[in-house]
């Protein structure tokens, strides 16, 4: 046997994931498709946020998708569905967060030139989603007015990697005694010059900001 | 527990290396792990135990760097280190900066492998690739 010795390796541990999630998101944009990955805690409104996005972009004739993950259930799907929306679901069967070869495995048979949009909703989840990339060009962070103003400080890693945060449920803030400022200070906090949109899917408010944010991101692909 | 998804990935790259430097038993794995990256220590260890087990990994030790966050800030032009990570803040002069340089690393650093044969036609690679 001889002497133990050290290799240096230095390779990125996701490297894997990394590599796929890069090629799907120069083939999307190379397509005009633009890819946004929807990442929350549990019960922020994820679903009813999307679900509204889907409806009111459909409204407008715009061609979009989803891809929804969940633990075990297939409810965020159906709802979804609703919208008439093509919607898929990804079952994780325990997994926190989805991986880049998850996504792409559930986009087979859709024709990804007749889409404008696709959304992923990942798992309720403000931890293990962080780390990876599934090819989207956007991240959008949710934080619900029911949560508390502290969350961006309490999982400063996931608000760091977004490209934009949506404040939801407002229509629930006097009731939560929602501080405004406090909830964008501490996203200031984390991510320094991230947009924030306020919104509510009961309501509507804040719904137009996002889909004129997405269209303006959108227009930027093909430049 | 996203660790184990981590765990396994460190397995499989760390094998490959040994395999190709003729390396046949892993003893040794150096991680350097940013504070941005929401890896938890203990929980990738455990997972670590768990996945290596019955691969050239078993038994090895984990040695994790952990990297804090620096980032570049405009007023005072230098990079600087934050002592958490909960304000993107100058701690000289407070500015906030979103541009990050340091802190996502998710990386192996090195790995310490062991043959049981001497492996004359494999030198050992103990010149660092460039970074």
């Amino acid at each position: 046997m001889i002497e133990p010795r050290i290799l240096e390796v230095r390779t990125k541990i996701l490297k894997k994931n990394d590599e796929l999630a890069r090629e799907m998101r120069r083939g999307f944009e190379s397509l005009g498709l633009l890819v946004v990955n929807m990442v929350s805690s549990p019960g922020t409104g994820k679903t009813s946020f999307l679900r509204e996005t889907l409806t009111r972009l459909r409204a407008r004739g715009i061609p979009v998708a989803a891809v929804v993950g969940d633990l075990e259930t297939d409810n965020d799907a159906r709802r979804l569905a609703e919208s008439g929306a093509p919607v898929r679901q990804i079952m994780t069967h325990g997994l926190c967060h989805l991986e880049a070869d998850m996504v792409q495995s559930h986009l087979s048979g859709w024709n990804l030139a007749d889409l404008h949009y696709l959304f992923i909703e990942n798992i309720g989840n403000l931890v293990c989603p962080t780390s990876w990339d599934l090819g989207e060009s956007v991240r959008l962070a949710l934080l619900s007015v029911t949560e508390g103003e502290d969350k961006p400080l309490k999982y400063p890693g996931l608000f760091n990697t977004a490209d934009i945060a949506a404040i939801t449920k407002t229509d629930l803030a006097a009731a939560c005694e929602f501080n405004r400022d406090a909830a964008r200070a501490n996203i200031e906090s984390v991510r320094p010059g991230m947009r924030i949109i306020e919104t509510s899917a009961k309501t509507g408010a804040g719904i137009d900001e996002w889909l004129d944010y997405l269209a303006e991101k959108r227009r930027a692909l093909s430049r | 527990m996203h660790e184990l998804s981590i765990a396994n990935s460190i397995v499989e790259i760390a094998a490959e290396h040994a395999r190709q430097q003729g390396g046949s038993r892993v003893t040794g794995v150096t991680l350097r792990i940013g504070r941005l990256s929401c890896v938890h220590e203990d929980a990738l260890r455990y997972s670590f135990d768990l996945v290596s087990e019955g691969t050239p990994l078993a038994g090895a030790s984990l040695a994790v760097i952990e990297v804090p966050v620096r980032i570049w800030c405009p007023d005072c032009r230098s990079e600087v280190e934050l002592p958490g990570i909960q304000r993107f803040a100058c701690p000289a002069c407070g500015h906030l900066s979103g541009d990050i340089r340091a802190g996502r690393e998710l990386d192996i650093e090195s790995i310490q492998i062991e043959s049981d044969q001497i492996a004359a036609d494999t030198p050992a690679q103990t010149q660092p690739e460039p970074s």
